[in-house]
């Protein structure tokens, strides 16, 4: 449940500004994992894409997010079912007025959440890199910050129907990771595999990521930016005291790199040595789930929770390439989705002294793959009809950044020829 | 099977609202909550599985 918000000391003030000013690194590294585990001739486009995505969600979020977001104790429309009320939407005006921008816990969920949704919107482009056009990759952002990013932030963060039975998600493993994730999944459906993915008896082949070190170093800087997300979202969107950062970050720690070392470990013993793309999504991985629970593991529940995420996002981006035929070239389903929605879960299985109950943990869950799931897929579907959300072949087989862009990333690299060969 | 799948995971969700809303906080509910879990990994399954099947035939 939400501590109604608009009553914090000067200390929490502090460190929440603080946390929040290191969230944009979370941001970058994630723009530079999906454009390092990316094509090197779609490079630009992926950056440009990420901070094009960033700046429609803020944007959009800035007009109307917000409004139907709110906060903790914001005005909000209630209904009653069942005897008992059901706070499903906030009432806050459009763009952000009526906030007191004093250092308020409301100015500062409000700066929070332009990060948040920023980084929400960032996700999908992992899924659909090298064939996704940008506007259409900007249309579907603006739906996502607009509706269901506040929507389901508002549930789950805000006092409405999931805060009141008890869910609890700190850090945005469900809000923020598993909403971005699910959105993953429904335009990697929606954009089909890359040309050349997969042979035509269903087979799939490797596209290696085009720059594994922008990828390694994009983990560090992603690191950095977790522990701001996820000792501010714990101070200002789960009420824990100002120390509690502390917590926050240790457990961040401990979970990235159980989960690091763990898709470090499976990869070595399933293929003779460590995969440094699987150990970079597994990192992710570690950071997603922790965000739920950043304050309410112990830290050795914390690094529990990272190995298993580890060990899930490895298995399970080789069952979404092989059994599922998805083409999911930044690990955006696995890493976010998956790895969010245990985050979930392990909050609720491991919390300190059984604090968390584990029921209102699985409404959460069913919520995200039984409504937000379905109303995303819903808009990708009408969005792919009005304007197609692929690229055409031709364009894929350019690559984006000559397509879109009309010039490369790497304009003095030697292209070979097979890179441009038909598949 | 696409429509199926996600119309089961509509169902699902509705299952864990109605056992939420209607059920006092006590085994029921969350055997009901369960089930509509059930429902809804059963319509995930569908939907992945049409995508699989769409696929074979495009290619």
């Amino acid at each position: 449940m939400n501590p109604p918000v608009g009553t914090l000391s000067d200390t929490a003030a502090a460190v929440s500004m603080f946390s929040i000013l290191l969230a944009p690194l979370a941001l970058a590294g994630l723009a530079l994992v999906n454009t390092g585990l990316g094509r090197s001739r779609s490079a630009a486009h992926a950056m440009l894409a990420s901070l094009s995505v960033v700046g429609v969600a803020v944007l959009v979020y800035f007009v109307c997010g917000f409004s139907w977001q709110g906060y903790a104790g914001s005005p909000a429309h209630v209904f009653l079912a069942g005897g008992r009320p059901w706070n499903w939407i906030a009432a806050q005006p459009w763009f952000l007025r009526g906030i007191e921008w004093n250092g308020s816990a409301p100015s500062l969920i409000v700066l929070l959440q332009l990060f948040s949704v920023g980084l929400a919107a960032l996700i999908p482009l992992g899924a659909g890199a090298d064939r996704w056009r940008l506007a259409s990759a900007c249309v579907s952002t603006a739906l996502l910050a607009g509706v269901m990013y506040p929507l389901f932030a508002h549930w789950a963060w805000a006092g409405g129907w999931l805060a009141q039975l008890g869910y609890v998600d700190a850090g945005g493993s469900g809000s923020i990771q598993a909403v971005g994730g699910l959105s993953a999944l429904s335009i990697a459906w929606t954009l089909g595999p890359r040309r050349g993915k997969y042979t035509a008896e269903g087979m799939p082949a490797a596209i290696p990521a085009h720059n594994t070190v922008l990828v390694l170093f994009a983990c560090f800087l992603a690191w950095i930016g977790w522990m701001g997300l996820n000792g501010a979202g714990a101070i200002l969107l789960a009420g824990a005291p100002a120390g509690s950062i502390v917590l926050a970050a240790v457990n961040t720690s401990l979970a990235a790199t159980g989960a690091g070392l763990a898709a470090a470990a499976i990869t070595r013993f399933r293929f003779g040595r460590p995969d440094a793309s699987l150990c970079a999504n597994g990192w992710i991985g570690g950071l997603v789930a922790s965000s739920a629970g950043c304050v309410f593991l112990a830290p050795a529940a914390a690094a529990l929770t990272g190995l298993v995420a580890g060990a899930l996002v490895v298995f399970s981006v080789e069952w979404l390439d092989v059994y599922l035929e998805i083409d999911d070239p930044g690990g955006a389903i696995p890493v976010h989705a998956l790895g969010g929605l245990w985050g979930l879960l392990a909050t609720g299985l491991f919390s300190r002294g059984g604090r968390i109950p584990l029921l209102p943990q699985i409404v959460g869950i069913g919520t995200l793959l039984g409504f937000v799931l379905p109303a995303i897929h819903g808009y990708h579907w009408v969005l792919d009809r009005i304007y197609p959300q692929r690229v055409s072949a031709e364009g894929e087989r350019q690559g984006m950044d000559l397509h879109e862009l009309g010039a490369g990333a790497y304009p003095e690299f030697v292209i070979h020829r097979e890179d441009f060969g038909q598949r | 099977m696409r429509v199926a799948g996600f119309l089961l995971l509509l169902s699902g969700w509705v299952i864990v609202l109605a056992a939420v809303a209607l059920l006092h906080p006590a085994a029921p509910q969350a055997w009901f909550v369960a089930a509509g879990m059930a429902v809804e990994i059963l319509g995930l399954g569908a939907a992945a599985r049409s995508y699989v099947a769409g696929r074979g035939g495009s290619r």
